[in-house]
């Protein structure tokens, strides 16, 4: 029996492996299934990392290596090349690696830190042939970074969040030419300072309300057809272009990893398809915590890393028979708001949401809204707090701070987007 | 007296910064945040600077991950990574060494550790040759 | 000079050459692309057809009654999975149950067993995930579902294994009779390879009226006919356990949904009659079309589980049967094998094998023919016991490579060294299911493309998708 196994060694498993220890445990096991630390943070080379975790600004690898020196420092073991096969709700692990073949450990507490992946072609159902040239950013990322390669010379990318901006550079400076990037929705999902330094800089046009709906070339790919979409996102007939390209780069969405958590039987959440926790980030299932991009997907590791802080901490006191609390308030989210994680919080202490809105907004409030027994009649929200901001974007994660003291006879709190005139 | 838009690149954050400018000299900045973005809106319109990330290829044939260690002017990007495309860096390589002195102004420093593939005794064929 | 050169290595020559492959034969197959299984045989339903399909007394009748009884033993011994889940032609009205009574008859004629027709109650017991509109049904319990480029590549490896050749990137551009001989060269003109053989046959799919027209018989003629793919996770393999048809109308047989041998759902295919032999392009309309049919036929098709979307061009003759002649003395055509091929393969190459021995091909049986395939990819359904004694063998058994599929790097090294060879990331997902998955390749891809550049002795680089001109990059970044 290991006290404690996370399965997963990039920045959310090594950040829970962290904190555990440092919460006093030290049987912990780090499942990994790459040849080392650190996740796709490996082929994140660009910087941005680190500003609000370490006050400094850092590249992938670099803030995955500050990691690492605590995890060696620490002696945590890791297991590498390591493929974790099925997890059970009694917390049984069942693994494979070369060394030991298929083998099973039981654990006191898990952290779930699968991380997520990209949504591939398939999903996208894009008419045309299947040559090769067409590859997920991330894919292209480790390609060009990691191998050294280059997958073409004239690229065409679909989808504006962050890391099919990120690769609109990287292919620039390594020689190739960007045609556009196309987004189908009216806005990009990505952080406006990717827009400005990822494409403004290099002079590469960002295509709003855009897809592609042709894909052609037998072997390899020698062009995509683009074409302007309505404001139902569907392609309009007649504005189709012919762009001649050999590469196309898919940035088209993230999807937490989470076989293992539905093969356990956790709950999730239908909207961020990771699992449903309460503020300690423990699952349903007592003992199980999830962290990281397969709880949902974050636009910031240093928020990675505060949130597998939780989920370490809060293990090592389930270990200790230390996890015992009343924790029963769900939240709610209206339909300007997708979600809200965690999705049930305790009214012993102050609890941090992460949520995301559904669209673009300017001048927004966000409202945290209340109803219970008591002095709050049922079913009646009441506002309990309220932040105003500037703008809201579904690609940029919004935080806000609920206080244990509001909480006080609330039996259900409602976070609720409200657009105030300008 | 003009006035130019600009997206804060120092952090996620992104602020959409106003600067105002009589001739060369600014007059005012808004929108931003913080001292630093009122910092970086001044450079960036006077005299734009941007950290390069790139890679580096190892004797060995590995890939390895740089930065130029201080923003270096935003139109010498290009002339940068020529001048660094034609090094290879000797192995092992350790997080911060510099690779290549005083380019553009900055050092090109390592920004992960790596040593050679044979010492490591895994050898992907595709990779060497 | 070779006995026998196949030239295609679809599932028609691949099961030609295993069957061959038992005498004492020098055969070789000659096939265009980088890999076998390259075009009907990559695409298609999957269906072992029970044979009610075809008009009586035609030749596609024939063999797809017998092959469809020849197909489970052939599948066990080159350990391809086989399933006979049975089949049902589902009705939704009265014109519907006539043609269905007109399908039980002939497929009583065509010989085919335990044929039943259900009313819409019955069928839905029987396939709980049927469309409440359907009123009657044919069921076929002896319709099976098979993967058929696994099916290709173990006969082709069989096939090798017993001393078969298989040139690949074989283009064929020139066959000159000879006296008692063929002499077949490549397009090639930079390898130029040139072989010779004393009998051959043309099981060129698609192509197959062009290698007839190459030898002089001008009377073969093969249109594309496009049929569209959409294949769900294997989280949907579960709503349905029969491949279910639509009846077939003027408008044509209509979509199938079905479950695969892996546990995905399949839903097509199109059916749009085309010019361009190549043009393997999905369409809009016709993906459309296919969700639009599966509403009809299925209570609950979960759409948004599609993991991709294929096309295969199927090879349609010009007689309405399948072409098999020889319009010279050691010359056979095989053309025009259209649905139910994949079923009849093994009686076709029974059928060839019986025509050339009447042309004096002496088939003598090698003593040392060996009728089952080595069992390569037995790791996938080994239990964990036999699994945990290949990995203290092999050590490359223990890590797994793809995640979505679970694939090891144990089977994706054997896939490359075993016959025949996989040589592209396509033949590896083909042969091992490595980037079939969820994220299609996403994560794996460039760890499988090391494996192969190892094998192959390439440049990463040079690490083709699907055969020469499909290089996974143009070269080294930096310039170098």
């Amino acid at each position: 029996m290991t006290d404690l196994v996370i399965i997963g060694g990039g920045p959310a498993g090594m950040g829970a492996a962290v904190a555990a220890y440092e919460s006093g445990i030290r049987d912990i096991l780090i499942l990994e299934r790459d040849e080392h630390l650190g996740g796709i943070l490996q082929q994140c080379i660009h910087n941005g990392f680190g500003l609000h975790r370490f006050g400094e600004e850092l590249t992938g690898p670099e803030y995955a290596w500050k990691y690492e020196q605590q995890i060696k420092e620490y002696q945590i073991p890791v297991k590498y090349k390591t493929m974790v096969l099925s997890l059970s709700p009694e917390k049984e692990i069942t693994a494979s690696n070369a060394e030991e073949g298929i083998f099973t450990i039981r654990a006191k507490a898990v952290v779930l830190a699968m991380g997520c992946r990209e949504r591939p072609r398939g999903a996208l159902n894009i008419p045309g042939t299947r040559p090769v040239g067409i590859y997920s950013a991330g894919t292209a990322q480790k390609l060009v970074n990691r191998k050294g390669y280059l997958p073409g010379k004239e690229v065409v990318i679909l989808g504006s969040g962050d890391i099919g901006l990120i690769m609109a550079r990287r292919m620039t400076l390594e020689g190739a030419h960007v045609r556009a990037v196309c987004e189908l929705l009216p806005y990009s999902g990505g952080l406006a300072r990717n827009i400005a330094q990822c494409l403004d800089d290099f002079g590469i046009p960002l295509k709003l309300s855009h897809t592609v709906v042709q894909i052609h070339g037998k072997e390899r790919l020698t062009g995509v057809t683009i074409a302007k979409t309505d404001e139902k996102r569907r392609p309009i007939p007649g504005t189709g272009e012919y762009v001649p390209c050999d590469t196309l780069l898919l940035s088209v969405g993230l999807i937490p990893e989470n076989e293992l958590t539905l093969q356990a039987g956790i709950p999730t959440d239908p909207v961020t398809g990771g699992a449903v926790v309460n503020q300690d980030r423990q699952t349903e299932i007592p003992g199980i915590f999830s962290c990281g991009n397969v709880l949902h997907v974050h636009d910031l590791v240093d928020f990675v890393s505060l949130e597998a802080e939780i989920a370490g901490k809060s293990a090592a006191a389930y270990i200790r028979g230390q996890l015992v609390r009343e924790c029963s308030i769900p939240v709610f989210t209206d339909d300007k708001i997708r979600y809200a994680v965690p999705q049930k919080i305790t009214r012993l202490e102050d609890t941090t949401l992460y949520f995301r809105v559904g669209s673009r907004y300017r001048n927004v409030k966000f409202r945290v809204m209340g109803t219970g027994n008591g002095e709050h009649s049922r079913n009646v929200y009441e506002e309990l707090y309220s932040v105003k901001k500037y703008r809201a974007a579904p690609g940029e994660m919004e935080t806000i701070k609920i206080k244990k003291e509001l909480l006080s006879g609330i039996s259900e709190l409602k976070l609720i987007l409200e657009e105030t005139p300008t | 007296m003009t006035e130019t838009s600009l997206t804060c690149i120092i952090c996620p954050m992104g602020c959409p910064i106003t600067v105002r400018l009589e001739g060369d000299s600014v007059i005012k900045i808004t929108g931003n945040t913080c001292k630093r973005g009122a910092a970086y809106a001044e450079s960036e319109v006077c005299r734009p600077v941007r950290t390069l990330t790139t890679t580096m290829r190892c004797e060995d044939g590995q890939m390895l991950s740089v930065k130029t260690r201080q923003p270096i002017p935003r139109q010498h990007l290009a002339d940068c990574m020529r001048l660094i495309n034609a090094h290879t860096v000797p192995l092992p390589v350790s997080v911060g060494d510099v690779l290549l002195k005083d380019v553009f102004g900055s050092d090109i420093v390592a920004t992960e550790n790596k040593s050679a593939l044979a010492a490591a005794g895994a050898l992907p064929m595709g990779l060497i040759h | 000079m070779y006995d026998v050169a196949i030239i295609g290595a679809g599932v028609t020559g691949g099961m030609l050459a295993r069957t061959l492959a038992a005498y004492e034969l020098d055969i070789c197959i000659l096939e265009k692309e980088n890999d076998v299984a390259m075009g009907t045989s990559r695409a298609n339903s999957g269906i072992v057809h029970a044979g009610y399909d075809a008009e009586n007394g035609t030749l596609k009748a024939r063999l797809n009654v017998r092959g469809s009884e020849m197909m489970e033993e052939i599948a066990g011994q080159l350990g391809v999975p086989y399933s006979r889940n049975g089949s049902l032609v589902a009705g939704f009205h009265e014109e519907d149950t006539e043609t269905i009574r007109a399908l039980y008859h002939r497929g009583v004629k065509n010989g085919v067993k335990q044929l039943r027709i259900l009313d819409g109650k019955e069928a839905r017991q029987l396939e709980p995930g049927l469309s409440e509109a359907v009123t009657c049904a044919l069921y076929a319990p002896t319709c099976a579902i098979i993967c058929p480029y696994e099916l290709t590549v173990a006969a082709v490896g069989n096939a090798m294994d017993n001393g078969a050749e298989l040139l690949l990137n074989f283009h064929t551009a020139q066959i000159a009779r000879r006296d008692g001989y063929y002499e077949i060269a490549e397009k090639d003109s930079v390898t130029g390879r040139r072989i010779r053989a004393k009998y051959v046959i043309n099981a060129a799919g698609l192509h197959a009226d062009e290698v007839a027209g190459l030898a002089g018989d001008n009377s073969v003629r093969i249109r594309p006919r496009r049929g569209e793919y959409l294949l769900l996770d294997r989280e949907c393999g579960g709503l349905l356990s029969h491949t279910v048809f639509r009846t077939p109308s003027k408008k044509g047989k209509g979509i199938l949904a079905t479950p695969t041998v892996d546990g995905n759902l399949l839903l097509g295919p199109t059916s749009t009659d085309l010019d361009d032999k190549a043009d393997t392009a999905t369409t809009a309309e016709g993906l459309a079309q296919i969700t639009e049919h599966a509403h009809e036929t299925l209570k609950h098709v979960p759409l948004n589980k599609v993991i991709t979307s294929f096309c295969g061009l199927r090879a349609v003759g010009n007689t309405g049967d399948f072409i098999i002649h020889s319009p010279f003395p050691g010359f056979v055509n095989a053309a025009g094998i259209e649905s139910p091929g994949l079923t009849a393969a093994p009686a076709i190459a029974e059928y060839i094998a019986l025509l050339l021995e009447g042309q004096g091909l002496v088939l003598h049986k090698k003593a040392d023919w060996q009728p089952l395939r080595r069992p390569v990819y037995a790791f996938r359904q080994a239990s964990v016991e036999e699994k945990n004694q290949i990995i203290r063998r092999d050590k490359a058994y223990g890590h797994v490579v793809c995640r979505c599929e679970t694939v090891t790097e144990g089977e994706i090294l054997a896939a490359i060294r075993t016959n025949p060879p996989a040589r592209d990331l396509d033949g590896i997902k083909r042969r091992t299911r490595a980037q079939m998955g969820r994220c299609q390749g996403g994560f794996c891809m460039p760890y499988i493309a090391e494996l192969l550049a190892g094998e192959l002795g390439i440049p990463f680089g040079k690490v083709t998708k699907c055969g020469p001109g499909s290089e996974i990059s143009i070269g080294p970044t930096k310039g170098q």
